[in-house]
């Protein structure tokens, strides 16, 4: 038996072309979307990769540093290295900031991290050019996707900083690049205050009869310093011995320590089911509006389609053809309408994909799980317009 | 096929219930041999359409009895369960437009009918290209229908009608379209084609021109047939 829906197809393979490129769009735009959905759970799931930490620990009752603000003494780090299991521990800062790059601000996480300690938890790992922090002042290294060279001069608030090294996929868990600078300009720069800040903040002290007490003249001197220094770090990165379980260390730490502790696992999902929950279920639905739209796109030009067959479908059952042979003919060119579509949108979404602002992941399972679920749609869709074709009568090809 | 042809007793066709039913046939007796080309003419109306579409096998019957070749298929009630297959298998179809399907060539849409109905693809359109030699179209094999001119495109119908070997065929006004010349040729090609294969043809028409051209004619007047004698040239 011939193909009927091949036949119709090559005989007006321009309709269906066209139609199909219409089609190919959406479905390249809704695989965008799903990309960028994955694309953000890459970004959270790189930027804990890139920490190399084992254990997050954070100010207790948060869910520091990334879904809550999070408040640890800097020296903490060292009880923390007396702790069992623990190899290593280093002190991180986590700051979303515009850096000013020329006439330009990026947005970026603006991340402190101890200098002369490269491939400690925190760091930068790789780097791709340059070299790492050595310094404790005035020094960064920035993901290339911040747009910054080598030897370039930046400023973060204040201060600028001369761009030392270039790292490659270190990006916050919404996208923005990374700029890592040492720990200490991080902390200065949390709590920067502008000259006339300071000079209201001093009088106001000096105003104030429990720090400017006439007995104690120092007294005004030291609480000054003290508001003007930041001794607070967001978070400690640990890093565990080989064969510690992150449960085992994390435990004495949360029961001594009075510190909250968050395993790689525990963290992924605060960043997955908390920081980026409402951004994937927005994707989400906009993902199902878009398989909404696309259903009734491919029902509605499969309708149509049907609608000028009318006749021919009137002829066809008039001298004998059976109906499943109509409902396939309906179906198939429904299917071979939703295979041009998602060919078109595959490779419109591959070739749009790089100039997204961000980082959108493509992956091959979705688009196997796309390409069915396509296929799932234009069969349901072609639904209308077979009930339709089904109810034509075959009189309708008899005159009278 | 059959020797038999098609014959038809006590037809009735009714429509709708009670005081407002239309009796649209009123018990139509009709015999068509094998080889035998009647027409069937009336005005408007007068349930042409509905006796058409009655053999056919497209509308239900209320009451009479249809044989086609040695087959009972209507008695009061169908007697075949399968009307499609009937249709497929046992009636052909030639339409007042040639309603060729845009998308298959000449051949194809000839063979389509045997394909549906099981046969190879390269035994039916050896059967269809054999049709169309028959009615002198074969060097339009491959052409698409909307290649064809109006009295190409009624003998690639008459072919696709023909090409399972129908003991019936029934023409719907066939020449309706065609000027006079071709009308006329249409007609001669039913008469060889229903000689040849030994079918029995109804032809529903309206045209003055080929009316006389028939040896019997059935006249369809307030849902009851009557027989005339035509002209009886036919196409000796």
């Amino acid at each position: 038996m011939i193909s009927l829906a091949g036949r119709d197809i090559l005989h007006s393979w321009g309709k269906f072309v066209f139609t199909g490129v219409g089609l190919g769009l959406l479905i390249g735009v809704t695989l965008s979307m799903a990309g960028i959905y994955r694309g953000m759970v890459d970004d959270a799931q790189v930027m804990l990769d890139n920490t190399v930490a084992d254990l997050w620990v954070v100010q207790q009752d948060t869910q520091g540093p990334y879904a809550e603000s999070s408040s640890l003494y800097d020296d903490l780090y060292r009880s923390l290295l007396n702790m069992p299991g623990v190899e290593y521990a280093a002190n991180v800062t986590y700051l979303i900031m515009q850096v000013g790059h020329g006439e330009q601000d990026v947005s970026a996480m603006v991340v402190g991290v101890t200098a002369g300690t490269p491939g400690t938890p925190g760091q930068p790992q790789y780097l791709v050019a340059g070299r790492h922090i050595t310094r404790s002042h005035y020094e960064v290294v920035a993901d290339i996707s911040s747009g910054f060279k080598l030897g370039e001069r930046i400023r973060i608030r204040r201060n600028f900083y001369t761009v030392v090294g270039l790292s490659k996929r270190t990006v916050s868990y919404n996208g923005d690049p990374m700029v890592f600078i040492p720990l200490k300009d991080a902390q200065e720069a949390q709590f920067l205050k502008d000259n006339d800040a300071l000079v209201q903040q001093r009088r106001r002290n000096a105003e104030n009869p429990d720090f400017n007490r006439p007995g104690i003249p120092d007294l005004i001197a030291v609480v000054n310093a003290s508001q003007s220094t930041n001794t607070y770090v967001n978070a400690i990165l640990v890093k565990l011995k080989p064969g510690t379980l992150p449960e085992d260390a994390a435990e004495p730490i949360r029961r001594w320590m009075r510190l909250q502790v968050y395993t790689r696992i525990q963290m992924e999902s605060i960043l997955i089911d908390k920081v980026i929950d409402k951004s994937a279920r927005q994707i989400a639905l906009f993902l199902v509006i878009l398989s909404i739209v696309s259903a009734a796109i491919v029902a509605f030009i499969i309708y149509t389609l049907t609608l000028g067959k009318i006749r021919e479908i009137a002829v066809l059952k008039l001298i004998g053809t059976k109906n499943r042979t109509i409902a396939g003919m309906i179906m198939q060119q429904s299917l071979a309408l939703g295979v041009i579509g998602f060919v078109v949108g595959k490779i419109t979404a591959t070739f749009w994909v790089p100039i997204f602002p961000k980082y959108v992941l493509l992956e091959p399972l979705d688009s196997v799980a796309g390409f069915f679920a396509v296929l799932a749609i234009c069969a349901l869709a072609s639904l209308v317009a077979i009930r339709m074709a089904l109810k034509v009568d075959p009189a309708e090809a008899i005159g009278g | 096929m059959s020797g038999k042809g098609i014959h038809i007793e006590g037809l009735k066709k009714r429509y709708g219930e009670g005081d407002t039913a239309v009796h649209a046939l009123k018990g139509v007796d009709m015999q068509v041999a094998p080889g035998e080309v009647v027409g069937l003419i009336g005005p408007s109306g007068s349930g042409k359409s509905t006796l058409l579409k009655c053999l056919g096998a497209v509308i239900d019957p209320t009451a009479g009895r249809m044989v086609l070749g040695d087959e009972v298929i209507f008695d009061n009630d169908w007697k075949v369960h399968d009307l499609q297959a009937l249709r497929r298998d046992k009636i052909g179809f030639v339409f007042q437009a040639p309603y060729l399907i845009p998308f298959l060539d000449v051949t194809d849409n000839v063979a389509l009918l045997p394909m549906l109905a099981g046969i190879p693809n390269s035994k039916a359109r050896a059967k269809a290209l054999e049709l169309l030699t028959a009615l002198d179209i074969q060097h339009r094999a491959r052409a698409m229908p909307s290649q064809l001119s109006g009295g190409e495109q009624q003998r690639v119908a008459i072919a696709r009608g023909l090409v399972n070997r129908p003991p019936v065929i029934l023409a719907d006004e066939p020449t309706a379209p065609l000027d006079s010349e071709r009308a006329m040729a249409v007609i001669r090609i039913l008469n060889d084609m229903a000689r040849q294969f030994e079918t029995a043809i109804i032809v529903v028409t309206h045209d003055e021109k080929i009316i006389p051209t028939f040896k019997r004619i059935y006249h369809i007047r307030d849902g009851v047939a009557h027989e005339e004698t035509g002209e009886g040239r036919g196409f000796e």
